[in-house]
Parts: C-alpha cells; structure tokens; sequence
C-alpha cells in the first residue's frame, strides 16, 4: 500500500553532526609485527645455521627449515603474548596464507617465463603464415603456426561437438532420471575420467584408425580428445544441475509440467551458468593434449584446413616437435607456441568467468527485446 | 484501501471466464514412507469454494496429506497411500484423467517462495502454459500476466517491473508471484504449504486478502501453524494430530468457528489455545 505516512525518523538537527565511524578492519599490529618478527628472525637463525655452523649452503632445504622454524616461533610468540587458543589461530592463518601463496606463486613464474620467453618470436606472421617455408636456419621471426592453431581449433570444436550434447544428456540422465542404473553409469564415467590420455589416442588409434579404416586425422585427433572431454563435462554438468533447488522441480511438476517440459523450461535454464562453465573445463581439460594426437594425427608442418583428410598439426604438437630440435630458433619458436597456447586458454577462461559469473536471473539484451515486443516487460 | 476495491472491480470483469471451482474428498487416506506409517484413515470433504485449513503441530502429517491431494507424495521414491481422493467425482488416483492434468486441475503454493529463477516476473506468471504445452497468442498471454497478477493481489507493484528477474522480488512478492503462476493454469483447487511461514506481517496480510478474494472462484486448502490466520481466512478446518510413535490423524474437523470456540474434543481445545504443540 502506499498510503502509509513517512514516519518521522530523520535526526533533529542538532544530531546532525558526522558520526564517528569505529574501524572494524583495523589490523592486529602486535600480530602483524609477529609474525614478520619471526619471519626475519627464523632467516637470520637458519642462515646462521646453514652458512655458518654448518658448510650447507644455500639450498632447498634451507627454505623447509626456515618455514618450519617460522611457525614454531610464532606459534611461541603467539602464546607468550596472548593465550594457547589465540596462538594456534594465529598459526593457522599463516599457514592458510602461505598454502595460497605456494598456489599463486608457481601460476605467476609460469605464466612470465612463457611470455617472457616466447614473445620475442611473437609476431603477426605467428598467426597468418605457416611453417613451411621455416627452414633449419631461418630466424624466429619468419613464418608461423597457423597451420597449428587452426588444427587446434578445429580438433577441440569437433571433440567439443560430439562431447558436450553427449556430456549434458548423461548429465541429466544421472541427476534428473537417475535409479539403480544410473550409479553403475556415473562409477563408469568417473573411471573414464581417469583413463591417461595416451590410452584415449591408442583407443582411438586401435578403433577408427585400423579396425575401421579412418585416416590420420584432425578428425581422428577430435575423436581422442572426445574421450578425455566427456567425463569433465558430464561429471562438472551434473554437479551444476544437482545445484538446482529441488523445490524449483517441484513447482513445475505441481504446474502440471512433464519431467521433460521440466528439464527442458526450469532446470536447464535455472543451471545454464554452470553448465557454460563445464563446456570451458572440459575444453580447458583437453586443449593442451599432446599424447592423443601423436597417435591420431601426428603434425604437419603446412596449413592443412581440413579436419577429415590428411594430418594436421596442433599447437601442443607443434611446441612438442620444435622442443626436441637443437636449434636456437626452434627452441625459440616452441615458446612461441607455449605462450599461443596459454593465451587461448586464458582467453577461454575469461569468458568462461564473464559468462558462468552471470547468475540464473541475467536475462539478455535480446531476450529482453522479445519480451517488450510481446508486451510482457 | 481504495486500491483493493479497484482490484475487486478487474476481478469481477474476469470471474466469467474464471474456471468453476470443486471439491475435494479424502476417504479412509493413510500413507507411508516405506514401512514408516505417517497418516491412518484420514476423511475430510474440503467444500467447492470454500478455504479449509489444516492444522496441528509439526509432524503429524498435515503436509503430507496436502501433498497427496495433488499427487505430489509420490515424487518421494519410498511413498505409498492407501484410500481415496476424489475431485468432484473424478477419483485422482484411479481414474483416467493423466497424472500432469491431474495437478494441473490441483494448483499448490509451497512454503518457501519458489519463483523459476530463470525467467522474469511475466515469464512465471505464464510459465504454466509452457510447462503444460499449452499454446496461446501473444494478447492472451499477455492479458493473462495481467489478470493473475492482479488477483494475486501483486500488478499494481510490479506493473512496472514485468521484465525483472522473479527473484529480484521481496519474499512476500515472490509468494504473491508463486500464487499468480498457480492461478494462470486456472486449477479448480489450490493447496497452500504454509504460504505465509518465510514472511514478514505485512506481506502475510496481503497473502491473507489474496486468499479471501480468490476463494469464491477456487477452492483452498491451506496448511498453517498460525493459529489466527486459520480463523481469519477459512470456512471450515481440520485438526490433525499424531500420538508418540503413532501416524496422524484427523482429530476433528468442521466449521472453523466451531473448532476454535467450542471443540468437541479436549485436545482441540489445547492446542488452539496453544497449551500444547
């Protein structure tokens, strides 16, 4: 109703003066102190220990020995200053922190040195030409690998369009359909999960290639990548549809909906986010195989457009091939193609974040429009 | 109030194409979770419009006998029932009529407001045509967002906002939203969970003027802890109780007034008045 009267709740004006804020998120400076104490302290004892009392030297070691005096000092200090209980929290947030910043650290080095060392070959021409006119000599900076980026491409699309449809309906038919069967199914597809990816290129080698008579192929390529791709995204679609609340399903069916009608109208949609993200994990999962296509569609050195005739070359393949040279060039092209590699993933990745950050109720320009055309928004 | 008279006038121009409301009948209904018995001979004639409630503590199966009125106990896998339930003469369970028609016929509104998160508050006023392959033109579609809406007592607060997310709403419009989306199937019944247990006053009184106003047309059952709102919105109710170890039971059952004033039995009279439960 809007026919209530605004209550008088605004302060007289001799209240008006700015309230103090009380900072919350003031940091704990005797616990700061702390810890950097015995961080500094711990380096101090145990380059002593390592350089001085003993001939060591400066090794791996020193850094396990330093961590583990670390802690021991601050869970020390920790209960000096404070009490047994606050000491092991304090303990055990810098053992949190630390553990992230073990994850971040080797992300970040990895992804420098490849830019680093592969964007000096980093051209134009990286992308547009390919390799076969690049003789033993050549400098990095003539030709390409586009022959292997489009090979790439082409192979995770063909492996993507066989197993995302088939990945969605195994999904719904473990989570939506479900009985006894559907548990020997998902025992079956967590073991497939854990099949080495050579195994899926032998398979793939053994089946298409010399029972049924397929040729060395992008195709042949996609089909092996097919098998690596079809757990993830099976296995990430059902956790995602398993996310949607039941009462959501229950709604519908009292609406009178089929279990299909309610698949297809609430479920699907409902999970739609997640199930973007799983289609990205399971391309994510198989963009840099390199095992299954030494067996499948073994490189080549010039562009090859066609999946289904003749082999094609692969950006895991190629870095693969260029590694083993003893060139300079080489070396230095295969870094190239690493960092290639790795900017398509993250390409993938950011719209994979873009896309699956997008909750259930984003609803698109374009359906937008057909709503306001039909007079229903 | 004098929105609410406004809303009584487009409520009457739409009552003549309003389906005709029917009744329920439950006879000697007892149901199980497996081997674990929850209800034991239930009998209760829920009156062609008219709202009948149920109610009695938690646990004594209240929600289940609901659930078996429109066939929604046996989505649980170990369910089973015994007895008869029948719509107007048409018994639900045995008769020919199709299990989706059936809870097409038989509406519900849960207890936790469950709007389809992905679509907007148009899309799940309508969602039951799409749900049930109905099909409808554009203006029918859209007359019919509008007519719901307004007898669920929630167009004139989101008039504006048909192109929103439904979970964009308040808790108490999402349930007014729930209720639009039932009453766009056009169900002869409408079963209510504790509509009104996840909200706030002021959006259960508007709940409780939605119920008033759409009970001529659609006979209610609701389910509620509340003990006033059951005297302030139903005509006839039922009180269910389960001993220790026992499966529930209807304890009595009959005129609203009646229950709460002058019950027959000892029991009733405590628990209205909140002695125990």
């Amino acid at each position: 109703m809007t026919d209530t009267t605004t209550i008088g709740l605004a302060a007289s004006p001799d209240l008006q003066q700015a309230e103090q804020r009380i900072s919350l998120r003031r940091i704990d400076r005797s616990a700061v102190l702390a810890v950097v104490g015995s961080g500094v302290g711990a380096m101090a004892f145990v380059w002593l220990l390592f350089t001085q009392f003993t001939a060591a030297g400066i090794n791996i070691g020193m850094f396990v020995v330093w961590y583990l005096v670390f802690i021991s000092m601050i869970w020390a200090i920790g209960r000096e200053q404070y009490d047994p209980v606050r000491a092991r929290d304090l303990v055990a947030r810098v053992v949190f922190w630390s553990a992230g910043l073990v994850i971040v650290v080797p992300m970040i080095a990895i992804a420098t040195y490849t830019i680093a060392k592969g964007v000096t070959a980093l051209t134009p021409n990286f992308f547009f030409q390919d390799q076969s006119r690049v003789g033993p000599l050549s400098p990095a900076k003539v030709g390409g690998a586009s022959q292997a980026i489009v090979g790439t491409l082409e192979q995770v699309a063909i492996a993507a369009i066989i197993s995302v449809p088939l990945g969605i309906l195994v999904a719904i038919y473990l989570n939506e359909v479900g009985g006894r069967l559907a548990r020997v199914v998902r025992t079956v597809v967590d073991a497939m999960s854990a099949i080495p990816s050579i195994v899926a290129g032998l398979f793939i080698f053994a089946s298409f290639i010399l029972a049924f008579g397929g040729q060395l192929s992008g195709f042949a390529a996609g089909l092996a990548l097919a098998v690596l791709m079809l757990p993830t995204v099976t296995r990430t679609t059902e956790v995602v549809l398993r996310l949607v609340p039941g009462g959501l399903r229950e709604a519908s069916l009292a609406l009178g909906a089929t279990e299909w009608r309610t698949t297809r109208h609430v479920v699907l949609p409902t999970a739609r986010s997640g199930i973007v993200t799983a289609v990205i994990l399971g391309v994510a999962r198989v963009i840099g195989e390199t095992a299954p296509l030494l067996l499948t569609t073994l490189g080549a050195v010039s562009m090859n457009w066609s999946p289904f005739e003749g082999k094609q070359s692969a950006l895991p393949l190629y870095v693969y091939r260029l590694f083993q040279l003893p060139q300079e060039v080489a070396i230095q092209r295969a870094w190239t193609g690493a960092l290639v590699l790795l900017l398509l993933v993250f390409v993938l990745f950011v719209t994979a974040r873009i896309i699956g950050g997008r909750g259930p109720s984003h609803i698109s320009r374009f359906r937008r429009a057909r709503l306001a055309r039909e007079g229903l928004a | 109030m004098t929105t609410i008279e406004h809303e009584v006038l487009d409520l009457n121009a739409y009552s003549s194409e309003a389906p005709r409301s029917s009744s329920l009948t439950a006879r000697d209904v007892s149901a199980w979770f497996a081997d674990h018995k929850v209800l034991e001979r239930v009998n209760l004639d829920m009156p062609a419009g008219e709202v009948t409630a149920l109610i009695g503590p938690s646990g004594c199966g209240k929600s289940t006998f609901l659930r078996i009125l429109n066939r929604m106990h046996e989505l649980v896998p170990s369910a089973t029932l015994s007895g008869t339930v029948s719509l107007d003469e048409n018994d639900i369970y045995r008769g020919d009529i199709p299990v989706t028609e059936m809870r097409r016929r038989i509406g519900m509104v849960f207890q936790k407001p469950n709007p389809f998160p992905a679509m907007t508050v148009s899309e799940n006023v309508i969602a039951g045509l799409k749900l049930s392959g109905v099909k409808a033109t554009k203006s029918d579609r859209r007359d019919l967002v509008e007519s719901c809406l307004q007898r669920a007592g929630l167009w004139n607060e989101v008039k504006n906002r048909l192109g929103a997310a439904g979970g964009a709403l308040s808790g108490g419009q999402q349930q007014r939203l729930c209720i639009a989306r039932a009453l766009a199937v056009k169900p002869s019944v409408l079963l209510m969970d504790e509509p009104c247990s996840a909200l706030d006053p002021t959006s259960t009184r508007r709940i409780e003027e939605t119920i008033a106003e759409i009970a001529h047309e659609v006979t209610i059952v609701i389910v509620t802890h509340n003990m006033q709102q059951a005297q302030r919105v139903s005509n006839t109710a039922a009180f269910f109780l389960a001993g220790e170890g026992e499966p529930g039971r209807i304890v009595e059952a009959g005129d609203t007034k009646t229950l709460f004033t002058n019950p027959a039995d000892p029991r009733t009279l405590d628990y209205v008045n909140g002695r125990f439960g």
